[in-house]
């Protein structure tokens, strides 16, 4: 390219974006290649994943949904300018002038301006509470305008639409689809898919009407509006989304005499070019055949091509776009691949439809039987990565096409499409063009979990329909490479935590060595020993300190305590919510001084004593038991702490009493032990200061119950927590926490926080939903019957200890004498004692810290 | 009544533990009976001021080695979990998990790293140690 190339980007979305991600890819040194890049963008942030525009619903904030690594517009020769709508092109003399008037040069203008969505021209439609569903800001106007709403419209029933609905309805609303076309979801699904799609989203409460067409909003008598359609029924309501699909936002190209394509968007040809050589077309906006795109991924293609042809590669073309698609809508899968109408001449189907399930299925195939066209998968739409392979590299059918749909007889899995039958260049996420030969890749450079393949390739980080695949390739790739598909626990154990989780469970094994003998081999490690005494005492709750399970313990349940870098530990009594009495406060600081320990308040609110010898482990705690205090299990992969703000009791916007339930909760579920540790969080009201939504369990009271979020994470990778269900009563959380817990439990690996199992959950939120709320598994009442098992058999560790002759023996330095650890010294330091550096310990600077004198 | 918390403590505390004389009497001396170690874990024995762990296999085969865990700084070996890697029994430290070979002393993630190991053996019940050894 010529010396000082300016690149104009008209439009910061997805696609523009992702367009200037691939020039930098291409000249990560913009200046020295002599780019100048400019991008316009009419929103006030930069570009935003607007794929899961919904989870903002859930709890995701704009932060989250950023597109925009931290400092990526900050390189030389390029430049990112927000609030910026382009008004006009002035493509005779190369110049974009700006809403505000400023002009720019430009020798090449990409235009990636998305589109709008379609408000059809229904009298009222500028009220006051209509929406529609494109933009972050947009979405902060539904929710607020929610908050004081019972029931909600939305107009369309295709694929936004429906998610639009299931937001509503996740807010609380009484929530209602209208559509014009006689079914859901018209442009993907046939008519019998149609049908079940329509009973599985009525049976979670949505309201469907189909074939109706909205003539005018005028004022309602119960609600905000009334809508009144054609054949003069009605329907009232306090909000209305609109969301009767979308339109090419080409307006800057027509004003400009640009060519536009017979239905609307900006015309371009193989290379993306618009009619002017100078200018592309990329995203929404464009016009390709005649042919519009509403998916990210043949946008992406676009911008990929783009930016090839800019520098002369002109080998790559847009060649169209397979307009698969998988979603979980609600909970329901729905699914279409290819020709799913059938259009194709001569083409044939196959069909499955089982009313009690929900569940229909067909399959499009090509005049000669040898091929597949299309599919559409309703209920159930396990088969879409097999069904969308074939259909995309068109391999060859197998004999008896029909078994590709059919439920296997005997109820085992399916195998499926083996991965090995997939060309190399087979695109198995069409989101990220990432295929199967990038995967081998990523594994082969060691990558081994589906997390890390994310990470590494971006593959399923889009829509997330891609992953089931994506990890049937990784293990197969895995397995090529000799890496045995290896999720054992260590070299004495041959299975998963999960699988020694149900060999404990079935077999009812109540010891280490009984597990050892039955399944494993060697004498254990520190690695399989925690991991079986921590699945032992979530299934059966005995004393950890037993004989045979004490040698089991992890450091810190070993002495019941938190062992700090000098070997002393630390004692941390539980305070329920992080209530506490004065005389409670008072004893605390009583032994404290006593014994001569460190006090600070922890970060889970409650007050941390550190410095204590094993051997006076037992005197602090059976003084702290004497004063009504229990083991805090700061020291388990258990249950740690409920945290919660001071709510309605006293607060002058709490609207439930979150103290109560927090206490009520940590005292369900203290001494649970778990793959890792868990924290609850109980806020009052949404302002949220207990901080629930960064918790593995996060409850947060709203006018109507309350609502339930799981899988949130402080720590090192914070992680926010995701709705899970709203408005519950008290007795129906309890139900979902001890579900969630348990189910957890079950299947998460050692060491892995909710947050990370989920992130490695395939399904994601929508199978935990299913398994937890919809009881999709079966399973709802032997977990809640597990976790009362758990509770019942709850016993306070310390109290068990310090009364057991025996395990109270354990708690001594040496075996042979009652002196001390003379390496644990310490120093004072702001009024209070910490332990000596190794220096400090040379020079004998140890200062006396000592006890109170009674 | 004043009770001082620290008393043993203050006497030697500007020693490290490894660098204590060890005297040279013949010695073996008995520790504690073997009940007072749980099987498959270890309890820490004070000999002239020196600290040893003595572990006890499940099979009641004894080890001991130093309590001293050279990678935190902290006497706490004898708190370690105990199993194999490979069939060579280990105890793994508590502090930063280094595992440490009974038989040998050897520190598994770091060459470098040996511990003394100490004859110990049971007699009559009685779990006898020698350090001079
Ligand atoms: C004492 C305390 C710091 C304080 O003085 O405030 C603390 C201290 C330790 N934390 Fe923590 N954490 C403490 C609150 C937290 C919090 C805040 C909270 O709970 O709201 C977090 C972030 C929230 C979260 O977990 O999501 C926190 C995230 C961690 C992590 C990172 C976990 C993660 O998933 O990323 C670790 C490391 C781990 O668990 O692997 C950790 C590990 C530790 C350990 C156990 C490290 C260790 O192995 O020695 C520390 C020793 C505890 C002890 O008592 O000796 N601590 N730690 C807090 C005790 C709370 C309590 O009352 O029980
Ligand atoms: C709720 C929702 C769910 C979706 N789910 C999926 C899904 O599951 N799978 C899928 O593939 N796709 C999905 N999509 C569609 C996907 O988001 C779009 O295909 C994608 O965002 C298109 O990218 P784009 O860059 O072309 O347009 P956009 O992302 O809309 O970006 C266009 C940008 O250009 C700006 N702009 C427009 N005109 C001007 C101007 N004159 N001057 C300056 N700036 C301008 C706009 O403000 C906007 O920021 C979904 C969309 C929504 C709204
Ligand atoms: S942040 Fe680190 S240093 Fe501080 S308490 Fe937690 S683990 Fe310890
Ligand atoms: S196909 Fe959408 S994320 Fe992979």
């Amino acid at each position: 390219m010529d010396a000082n190339t300016h690149i104009v980007v008209v439009g910061n979305g997805m696609v523009g974006h992702y367009f200037v991600q691939e020039l930098v890819k291409r000249h990560p040194d913009l200046a020295a290649a002599n780019l100048q890049i400019t991008v316009l963008g009419e929103e006030p942030r930069p570009a935003y994943d607007r794929v899961h525009l919904s989870s903002f619903f859930s709890g995701s904030t704009a932060e989250d949904l950023s597109l925009v690594e931290p400092g990526f517009y900050d390189r030389p020769g390029l430049e990112l300018r927000l609030n910026a709508r382009v008004g006009m092109i002035d493509r005779r003399q190369h110049l974009v002038i700006l809403a505000d008037g400023d002009a720019l040069h430009y020798d090449k203008l990409v235009l990636a301006t998305g589109s709008v969505p379609f408000v059809p021209g229904v009298a009222g439609r500028d009220r006051e509470n209509c929406f529609v569903y494109r933009t972050i800001e947009d979405l902060e106007a539904m929710t607020a305008a929610g908050t004081k709403a019972k029931s909600g419209v939305v107009v369309g029933g295709g694929l936004l639409g429906l998610e639009c609905a299931k937001a509503l309805r996740d807010m609380g609303l009484e929530t209602h689809v209208v559509e014009f076309a006689p079914r859901l979801m018209a442009m993907q699904v046939d008519e019998a898919g149609g049908q079940v799609l329509r009973s599985k989203i009525e049976e979670l409460g949505v309201h469907v009407h189909t074939s109706r067409n909205t003539t005018a909003i005028t004022d309602g008598a119960t609600a905000r509006h009334r809508m009144v359609f054609f054949d003069e029924t009605w329907l009232e309501t306090d909000m209305i989304v609109f969301s009767a699909g979308i339109r090419p936002r080409d307006e800057l190209a027509r004003e400009s005499g640009l060519a536009i394509g017979a239905r609307g968007g900006i015309a371009i040809d193989n290379s993306c070019r618009s009619s002017d050589h100078d200018i592309y077309a990329i995203g929404e906006c464009a016009s390709w055949n005649d042919e519009m795109f509403g998916l990210v991924a043949p946008g992406y293609d676009m911008a990929r091509v783009t930016c090839a042809h800019l520098f002369g590669d002109t080998t790559n073309t847009f060649q169209g776009a397979d307009m698969s698609t998988k979603l979980k809508l609600m909970g329901v899968d729905v699914a279409s691949v290819g020709d799913a109408h059938g259009k194709t001449h001569g083409s044939r189907s196959y069909q499955y439809l089982d009313e009690v399930r929900k569940v229909y299925k067909k399959i499009v195939v090509s005049e000669d039987g040898k091929q597949l066209l299309g599919a559409v998968l309703i209920g159930n739409a396990d088969e879409y990565g097999t069904l969308q392979q074939m259909t995309v590299n068109a391999m060859p059918l197998p004999e008896n096409p029909e078994f590709l749909i059919l439920p296997s007889s005997d109820g085992k899995e399916k195998s499926g499409l083996g991965a090995d039958a997939l060309p190399e260049s087979a695109v198995l996420c069409s989101c990220n063009n990432v295929t199967k030969g990038s995967i081998g890749a990523a594994v082969a450079a060691g990558s081994c979990t589906i997390a890390e393949i994310k990470a590494c390739t971006k593959a399923g980080t889009a829509c997330g329909g891609c992953v089931p695949l994506v990890t049937q390739v990784m293990k197969a790739e895995m397995l090529k490479h000799g890496m045995a598909v290896n999720n054992h626990l260590c070299e004495h154990f041959p299975y998963s935590r999960q699988e020694l989780y149900h060999l404990v469970r079935v077999e009812q094994i109540k010891s280490f060595d009984e597990l050892l003998s039955k399944h494993g081999k060697g004498l254990g490690c520190d690695i399989c020993k925690p991991t079986a005494a921590s699945i032992l005492a979530s299934c059966w709750n005995d004393f950890i300190l037993k004989k045979g399970l004490a040698s089991l313990q992890d450091s810190n349940d070993y002495f019941l305590g938190n062992i700090q870098k000098d070997g002393s530990y630390s004692v941390v009594p539980r305070m329920p919510g992080g209530e506490v009495t004065p005389d409670g406060l008072i004893a605390i600081g009583q032994i404290a001084k006593k014994y001569g320990l460190y006090t600070k308040v922890t970060g889970g609110a409650r007050v941390d004593m550190f410095g204590a010898r094993v051997e006076q482990l037992p005197n602090i705690w059976e003084e702290l038991i004497a004063a009504g205090f229990e083991s805090g299990h700061a020291y388990g992969k258990s249950l740690r702490t409920v945290k919660s703000c001071v709510g309605s009791t006293w607060c002058r916007y709490g609207v439930d009493d979150s103290v109560g339930l927090a206490v009520q909760l940590e005292n369900r579920y203290k001494g649970l032990r778990a793959p890792h540790k868990i924290k609850f969080g109980v806020s009052g009201c949404t302002r949220e200061c207990a901080e629930a939504q960064g918790k593995d369990v996060g409850v947060i009271a709203t006018e109507n119950g309350w609502n339930l979020y799981v899988c949130g994470n402080g720590g090192m990778k914070p992680r926010h927590a995701e709705l899970l269900a709203s408005d519950l009563s008290k007795e129906d959380l309890l139900r979902m926490i001890d579900r969630f817990l348990m189910f957890y439990i079950r299947t998460a690996d050692r060491l892995q926080r909710t947050s990370t199992w989920r992130d490695n959950l395939e399904g994601g939120l929508d199978y935990l939903k299913n398994v937890v709320i919809h009881d999709s598994l079966g399973l709802g009442a032997e977990l809640e019957a597990q976790m009362q098992h758990v509770v019942d058999n709850y016993q306070d560790e310390w109290k068990t200890a310090v009364t057991d002759p025996e395990v109270r023996k354990r708690f001594r330095s040496f075996v042979n004498s009652p002196e001390g650890d003379n390496n644990i010294v310490f120093v004072q330091e702001r009024e209070q004692m910490r332990p000596a550096t190794p220096a400090e310990k040379q020079q004998s600077k140890i200062i006396q810290i000592l006890a109170l004198v009674d | 009544m004043s009770q001082l918390q620290q008393t043993a403590t203050l006497s030697t505390s500007g020693k490290m533990p490894m660098s204590m004389p060890v005297p040279h009497a013949d010695s073996w001396q008995a520790i504690c009976p073997l009940d007072d170690i749980w099987p498959s874990t270890g309890v820490c024995a004070l000999m002239h001021g020196r600290q040893i762990a003595i572990f006890r296999m499940h099979d009641d085969v004894l080890y001991a080695i130093d309590n001293h865990d050279p990678h935190s700084g902290a006497n706490v070996l004898s708190r370690g979990i105990i199993g194999d890697l490979g069939g060579e029994p280990v105890v793994a430290s508590p502090i930063y998990k280094h595992h440490y070979q009974l038989r040998t002393g050897a520190c598994v993630e770091d060459a470098g790293t040996q511990l003394h190991t100490y004859p110990v053996q049971l007699r009559d019940g009685m779990v006898w140690l020698n350090i001079t050894a």
